[in-house]
């Protein structure tokens, strides 16, 4: 009798276990670095929460990826780079058995990880920021820059202005004002590359960090009288240089900002200055976009919703959170394809799809994103898969998009990246894999 | 009782002059290498190599080297990062400018590199005192991360100013793993840390000393300022540049000049206030104190809040975290001035005399 309970109760036992077991076996992971206090706090409360959203909305829509559930932790990051670190150490045990990519939504970050996550084999998406020679697969297997870099996004500015001036920017002037960072810097090679091919006349003016003291540069600006200004900034700097751009006389319509001078954050302090004023961007704003429209409905209709301040739905950092967790769904979807359906996939397996990533104009209209982000094909040899950006204006308002899907100058930036990438290669003694043998 | 130092005779000039002239200091420093260098690698997991155990043991020696000099020379510094980046930089562009070098030798050479830029920086200490060098150093700060901006050469001509550090092999052998790096950056600190506790005590270290209580008196009892000042400035500039190569290659792996900002500095500071102002000892504390205290409030609070059902989200854990740290740093000046170094002094003379007190 004895004898009996004991077994009945390790049975009892390992039966519990098993359906824990399976019951986790039934979940995805998804290591969420981020930061929603510190000086960039509002911008991560945007763009983490509409992440979030998503991926409620597709575990309370469809019940997961093909019944795989989402479960997700949050580590607060303060876009400090020291405790990014920490943050991804504490997650890692639990994304090495199954994870989604990891979105620092910062460069410092993402460059302390590049290493770390390439040797743990957990994929990181670095989406419109981070280490951008990382499009070339072969030399970053685990990193994915996705749908456009700085480079890129500074080559598609200088396509829109050559479209607005009818084809030719031969000896026009182009000031490119940015912030004198490792981010403000990264599109000068472009911008220079551009120059000789373009035939127009560029000048750097560099701004110190944090940038909320301007009229020196702006004197600079006015005395070189460009035609137009490319504005690489970031944080207070956006709004004190759409001021004093007003201050100097100088048209904020001749004035094309990067993504992250593009958002509600920057405009709104600006006031009237900002009216006009234009900005690249690879994801539109706005709740009119199906999806973000229904996210509303069924997340927030269901008190699950992740911001306490729902205005920010439909910001321009609230749709680009939903757009990368849009991505990085997607990249489960194409690695339980490959892998098996309805079980949760690994760093390996993501990274696979990441890498043969095919989100069509056709499968955009399923989730509801058409226009929201623009198509994507990454391969082995292109980490990027898009290159494309839109241009938006600040109505007074709102942002409303002034051009379709520009694509950058993919001949000429792309060897950059190469280039940067077999140097890097070099420096750490990494050998390139071959992208022809990749399947 | 436990730290009493009757019957330990001293029957030598040598055993006079030992680091640790007591037996029980002996035992407890040799104890704590060994559980360093022995048990904790077998034990350690790889979250607290790289997330605790070596950053904590770099800011220690960067701490060490500011303390030297604000500690122990009473030079006020709040280049202490910058110091770190030069330091950082240096080994970056020895590894990749001179064919073959050994690593050890690149991060010596980035410490030679880091004690000439702060001997540049330290030749104001010979005219202007306390908060007004402090201010003077506050130049080397932006100074030279400007620098490292400005001029691509530094950074290799990375179009993003970012350098990536190289692979540490020594002997043939790669350092690659968390446990590697953290033996090595253990190696580093523990033998800097016992050579900056003998520098401490030598005349060198004494002199440094006469100057920090009255520069006046110690130039009339025969120290000659400019030489020692600026050799404090020399092995101050040395430590911290070690810990920015150290930062670098075994820490975080690429570094930017902003990563080393005034805030840094600060921290190096606040460390050494902490820790406790003239104390080998306290460095490693104040490091401890402002590195981990926010690391373990961030994942203690939740649970915490979890027990008392309070529906916490991550941003309020954040805020709260701050709140606390801020309240216990004001805490322990209050009840300590002289830093958590002397609380452990007064530990020890209660020791001495339990369990009599009387």
């Amino acid at each position: 009798m004895f004898e009996y309970r004991k077994s009945a109760l390790t049975a009892a036992i390992s039966i519990a276990l098993l359906a824990q077991a399976a019951l986790a076996a039934e979940e995805q992971f998804f290591p969420i670095t981020s930061y929603r206090v510190g000086p960039y706090g509002a911008n991560g409360q945007s763009f983490f929460g509409g992440f979030v959203d998503y991926l409620n909305y597709v575990n309370i829509k469809e019940g997961g990826v093909n019944g795989v559930k989402l479960v997700w932790e949050e580590c607060e990051t303060e876009y400090n780079n020291a405790k990014g670190i920490e943050c991804y150490e504490r997650m890692k045990d639990k994304a090495k058995v199954s994870t989604g990519p990891i979105h620092p939504m910062s460069t410092g970050i993402s460059y302390a990880l590049i290493d770390k996550t390439a040797a743990d084999k957990i994929p990181m998406a670095m989406v419109g920021y981070g280490r951008t020679d990382a499009v070339d697969g072969s030399v970053f297997p685990y990193a994915f820059p996705l749908v456009t870099t700085y480079q890129m996004q500074a080559s598609a500015i200088v396509k829109f202005i050559k479209e607005k001036e009818k084809g030719s920017l031969d000896g026009k002037k182009i000031v490119f004002l940015y912030h004198d960072s490792a981010y403000g810097k990264e599109p000068i090679v472009a911008l220079q590359e551009e120059a000789k091919l373009n035939k127009f006349e560029l000048t750097l003016i560099p701004v110190a960090h944090p940038g909320n003291e301007q009229s020196a540069q702006w004197l600079q600006i006015r005395q070189a009288n460009p035609d137009y200004v490319i504005f690489w900034g970031w944080g207070v700097m956006n709004q004190t240089a759409i001021k004093a751009a007003q201050k100097v006389g100088f048209a904020r319509d001749k004035m094309i900002g990067s993504w992250w001078a593009g958002s509600e954050e920057d405009t709104v302090p600006a006031g009237d200055a900002a009216k006009g004023y234009m900005a690249a961007t690879w994801n539109v704003a706005g709740t009119d976009v199906p999806l973000i429209a229904d996210i509303k409905k069924v997340v927030y209709g269901a008190g699950k919703g992740n911001l306490q301040d729902q205005a920010k739905i439909g910001t321009i950092l609230y749709n680009r959170g939903v757009s990368a967790a849009v991505l990085s769904v997607e990249a489960l979807r194409g690695a339980q394809e490959k892998y098996g359906k309805g079980k949760p996939v690994n760093g390996e397996q993501v990274r696979w799809a990441m890498e043969n990533l095919n989100i069509t104009d056709a499968r955009l209209k399923e989730i509801g994103a058409t226009d929201l982000l623009p198509p994507i094909k990454t391969s082995c040899a292109d980490h990027e898969g898009s290159g494309m950006v839109k241009i938006q204006q600040w109505d007074g308002a709102k942002w409303v998009p002034v051009s379709g899907w520009i694509e950058g100058n993919k001949g000429l930036i792309h060897p950059l990246f190469k280039a940067s990438a077999q140097q890097y290669a070099k420096e750490k003694g990494i050998t390139p894999k071959d992208c022809a043998k990749e399947s | 009782m436990l730290y009493r130092e009757a019957g330990q005779f001293k029957t030598s000039y040598a055993a006079d002059q030992q680091l640790f002239p007591i037996r029980q200091d002996r035992i407890g420093v040799i104890l704590l290498l060994v559980v360093a260098f022995l048990v904790v690698p077998g034990v350690a997991s790889e979250y607290w190599f790289s997330a605790i155990l070596i950053p904590f043991l770099i800011f220690s020696l960067a701490a060490l080297g500011l303390n030297i000099l604000t500690g122990y020379a009473g030079q006020l510094s709040l280049g202490s990062a910058a110091f770190m980046a030069v330091g950082a930089y240096a080994a970056y562009n020895f590894q990749l400018r001179i064919d073959g070098i050994p690593i050890l030798i690149s991060f010596a050479f980035a410490g030679l590199t880091a004690a000439g830029v702060g001997i540049l920086f330290g030749l104001p200490s010979l005219w202007i005192k306390g908060f007004y060098l402090a201010v003077a150093t506050l130049a080397a700060q932006f100074f030279i991360v400007w620098c490292l901006t400005k001029f691509p050469w530094f950074s290799n001509h990375s179009s993003s100013g970012v350098i990536s550090a190289q692979k540490i092999v020594i002997l043939g052998h790669e350092f690659a793993s968390p446990r590697e790096k953290y033996l090595l950056v253990l190696t580093l600190v523990a033998v800097m840390a016992l050579a900056a506790k003998n520098m401490v005590r030598s005349s060198t270290g004494r002199a440094w000393m006469a100057v920090r209580d009255m520069d006046v008196a110690a130039e009339v009892i025969g120290i000659r300022l400019m030489p020692t000042k600026l050799l404090a400035f020399a092995v101050s500039s040395f430590y911290c540049g070690v810990a920015g190569a150290l930062y670098a290659f075994c820490y975080l792996g690429s570094v930017e000049p902003d990563g080393f900002s005034l805030d840094m500095s600060f921290r190096i500071l606040f460390m050494i206030i902490i820790g406790g102002v003239g104390s080998i000892l306290g460095s490693f504390l104040g490091a401890a104190f402002i590195l981990l205290l926010p690391i373990f409030l961030d994942i203690a609070l939740p649970s915490v809040a979890g027990l008392l059902g309070l529906p916490f989200s991550n941003a309020t854990v954040s805020h709260i975290q701050i709140l606390v740290f801020g309240t216990l740093i004001m805490f322990f000046l209050i009840v300590e001035p002289h830093g958590l170094a002397r609380l452990w002094q007064i530990g020890k003379e209660k020791l001495r005399l339990w369990p009599f007190p009387h």
